[in-house]
């Protein structure tokens, strides 16, 4: 990492981390917050706070349980 | 994957999609290279013997075949057959309300879907599966997986998509019959409760006498339940700072099992398989009715990430380890039906064992109901579907290396049930002799020192033996030493995510059982009705575990016995599923292509009802579950005692296990028949009308979605997404309605 190459390497590598985290994000459903945030902006509604955000989102899960293969 | 080549002119096609084009030359060269390399691969595994073969030619083998079935056969499924039709709205786009209904994007349905799809079958049957040799395995996991288990994967997905999401037994009644759909409705729940009793009889064989193993796993719940609280309260929503506190604690607890083996900690978790039914009943009683934010979801979080990670590991470490196959290609067990670690010829118990690996039929409730509510276009079905269950198919086949390098003496006296070894070393390896295997006591005794377990002999279920081969691989890759760490970091990880499995199963039964009963009983519905959960859950939990419980004390060996029965309940789940969607394509008048799942459906049947029809009526006690009654009856009414029981107690265990397996067995393969015999006459109907016939499918809708179909965006479809983009403003893609509000398009 020296020289002509650091710039571009660096741009790669940002680029690359930023695709992990925003995949893991996504994956985790830890993006659905950002999401709720950006439509409650563009609705102009006051939005709900974080922790009542999930708490709805695990009620959620409560009832649509998910199954796990074998 | 290449996409410059021609996108076929039928029905649908994404916008801008024309008619048939010449390839590029570049596609046809990298295409050209990619039928090479897996030509030579399968050439050298299939002329090989005797010479020393490196695994790798199974992995090169098995990717470029994937390849070459993704790009060309899943494309002509989706675009000829199903006829994918991306101008029309998916259900997500139609019905988006931001919780079951959600556009998602396509790469990240894919790990959800794949996370929901893999679990330990595809670990655990290859390995059971190598008593046949490497190459059984090899071929059937690749070629049927490209044939007929991603291809089910695929269409049900399809199909589900086309009606809402609608689930497996929902659609069978809608589109089969009454009849059939009941049928399906027992058998999806029988099923389940099989598949959660052997998931459960692989952790208690894994853990037996394991202190490390135990106190590992038994950390695993309070860490989850940190997580859960930590994610309710200190932090909500900071799913990736929790997770990555819960591996570096798990990692940790790894390590710590190692420093308590010869303290009185360790003594008290040296546990026997009867105490770990116990214990895993009462957990998996007490988590199905515990909310799931406590310890179910963080627990998903940890397994869902250990998994993919174990998974990039083991897939580094073969590239590194560059092992060389131990087993040989074909054994005589295949050939001649008396192997120790399952009874039965090559045909069609090698198809039975693998199972999930290749074909499950359990994938095909994941693929109705939750995932084709979140696909954002049709074609996707193709990358999250199909590509899904080809990512499942190498987990597989990762399993399957990790069992025929290590050395096959230590592979028998591992897989061989106690009542054969006679538990000890030495009778192990008098035994394993026998089978034409060589070790010696002093070999076995040298293999369970570096992974620190008391032995290895007689640890049936398929996990200890991956464990080895994992333990094996990352050491040769990564440096000897650490092959202690590695074998419990593999238990744990299997065990992890079986339990997450166990308990998201028995929630789901425990739905099932009140919907149903409901019907009757309306309070019982009910399911936020807290006595009517519990008993339920107790239902549930009481099925899956007297089953475990028959395995566990099982005298022949409870792998040996139930696993068949596991892995035709799977693959009977599976010819349900592939009658479906056999059906609907000839209800959608497409029976030209019907071949496409018909022809899978044939294979699968002729498997299932072979092994099933062995498995009740065959005359070898060995195989014959009610044969097996038999000798057992005769021997005790005539006052002796047959190996391997030791008692009359252990006679009557035996007498009552068979009955049971058996009428289980035979009510399954019952269960299947009167949903084909519903589904042909619907067929004859079908074709007798000559043309499409009414099904439940939603009409068409216009989508105003613009999203690429593969995995990698076309320059044409980014094209097209920029066009979108600029005509409705940014933040109009997909992703992000909110409960009340509804839809924001």
């Amino acid at each position: 990492m020296s020289g002509g190459m650091a710039p571009a390497v660096r741009s790669a590598a940002g680029r690359a981390w930023r695709g992990v985290r925003w995949y893991l994000r996504e994956c985790s459903g830890e993006a659905r917050w950002d999401d709720y945030l950006r439509h409650c902006a563009e609705h102009g509604h006051e939005p709900m706070s974080r922790r009542e955000f999930e708490r709805r989102r695990a009620d959620e899960a409560e009832r649509n349980p998910v199954s796990r293969c074998c | 994957m290449s996409t410059t080549v021609s996108r076929p002119d039928t029905d649908g096609g994404a916008p801008g999609g024309g008619g048939r084009r010449r390839p590029s030359p570049k596609s046809v060269l990298v295409w050209t290279a990619v039928a090479a390399v897996g030509a030579v691969a399968w050439t050298v595994l299939a002329l090989s013997r005797g010479e020393s073969v490196s695994a790798l030619w199974i992995l090169f083998a098995a990717l470029a075949s994937y390849a070459i079935a993704y790009r060309f056969y899943a494309r002509f499924i989706a675009y000829r057959a199903l006829g994918v039709d991306d101008r029309r709205a998916t259900p997500a786009e139609r019905l988006q309300n931001g919780r079951d209904f959600d556009v998602t994007d396509r790469r990240v349905l894919f790990g959800h879907h794949f996370a929901a799809i893999a679990g330990a079958g595809p670990l655990v049957g290859p390995v059971l599966a190598a008593q046949m040799g490497y190459l059984p395995g090899t071929i059937w996991i690749i070629v049927g997986v490209i044939f007929a288990g991603a291809v089910q994967d695929m269409t049900v997905m399809f199909f589900s998509m086309r009606r809402n999401g609608k689930s497996l037994g929902q659609m069978v009644r809608e589109e089969i019959g009454i009849v059939g759909g009941i049928a399906a409705l027992i058998a999806v729940f029988a099923i389940m409760i099989i598949i959660l009793a052997v998931l459960a009889l692989i952790v208690v064989n894994a853990l037996a006498e394991s202190p490390w193993g135990v106190f590992s796993i038994a950390l695993t719940i309070p860490i989850a339940l940190f997580m859960g609280v930590y994610l309710r309260t200190l932090r909500p929503g900071r799913v990736l700072e929790a997770t990555a506190i819960g591996v570096v604690l798990l990692l940790a607890a790894v390590i710590g099992g190692g420093l308590i083996d010869d303290t009185g900690l360790g003594d008290a978790l040296t546990l026997s398989k009867e105490w770990l039914v116990l214990a895993l009943v009462v957990y998996g009683f007490v988590a199905s009715v515990l909310p799931v934010w406590l310890l179910l979801t963080p627990r998903d979080y940890l397994s869902t990430f250990m998994k993919i990670g174990v998974i990039v590991l083991l897939a580094i470490g073969l590239l590194l380890a560059r092992p060389v196959l131990q087993a040989d290609a074909v054994t005589d067990f295949a050939r001649e039906g008396t192997g120790p670690v399952f009874a039965g010829s090559l045909f069609p118990f090698v198809f039975i064992t693998i199972a999930c690996g290749a074909l499950s039929g359990f994938h095909a409730l994941i693929s109705s109901g939750t995932t084709p509510k979140m696909v954002a276009k049709e074609s996707q079905v193709r990358l999250i579907g199909y590509g899904g269950m080809l990512m499942e198919s190498f987990v597989a086949i990762s399993a399957l290396i990790a069992a025929v390098v290590i050395d096959q003496g230590l592979y028998y006296a591992m897989n061989s049930p106690a009542g054969a070894t006679g538990g000890t070393v030495e009778s192990a390896a008098a035994y394993v002799n026998g089978l034409g295997f060589d070790t010696t006591a002093q070999d076995l005794a040298a293999a369970s020192a570096p992974v620190q377990e008391p032995s290895l002999v007689s640890r049936t279920g398929g996990a200890p033996t991956l464990a080895v081969g994992i333990a094996n691989i990352l050491s040769q890759a990564f440096g000897a030493g650490m092959a202690a760490f590695w074998y419990h970091f593999a238990i744990m990880f299997e065990a992890l995510f079986i339990l997450t499995a166990v308990d998201a199963g028995t929630r789901v039964g425990r739905f099932m059982l009140q919907d149903t009963i409901g019907n009757v009983w309306k309070r019982f519905g009910d399911l936020l009705w807290r006595p009517g959960n519990i008993m339920a859950s107790a239902a549930v939990v009481g099925l899956w575990g007297y089953i475990l419980y028959v395995g566990v004390t099982d005298p022949l060996g409870g792998v040996n016995q139930l696993f068949p029965l596991f892995g035709i309940a799977n693959q009977l789940l599976a010819a349900i599923a592939l009658t479906l969607v056999t059906v609907l394509l000839i209800k959608h008048g497409k029976a030209k292509y019907a071949w496409v799942t018909g022809i899978p459906l044939a294979w699968d049947l002729i498997v299932t009802m072979t092994a099933s029809w062995q498995k009740v009526f065959s005359a070898d006690p060995r195989v014959g579950y009610f044969a097996q009654r038999q000798r057992y009856a005769d021997a005790e009414a005539a006052g002796e005692l047959l190996a391997p029981a030791q008692n009359a107690d252990q006679m009557d265990r035996i007498i009552d296990n068979s009955t049971l397996n058996g009428v289980l067995q035979a009510v399954f393969a019952v269960l299947v028949l009167v949903v084909l015999v519903n589904a042909v006459v619907v067929i004859a109907r079908a074709l007798r009308a000559g043309g499409p016939v009414p099904t439940t499918e939603e009409p068409a809708v216009p989508s105003s979605i613009v999203e690429p179909s593969g995995l990698f965006a076309t320059a044409e479809e980014k094209r097209a997404m920029a066009e979108q983009e600029r005509l409705v403003g940014a933040g109009a893609r997909g992703h992000g309605t909110f409960t009340e509000e509804g839809p924001s398009r």
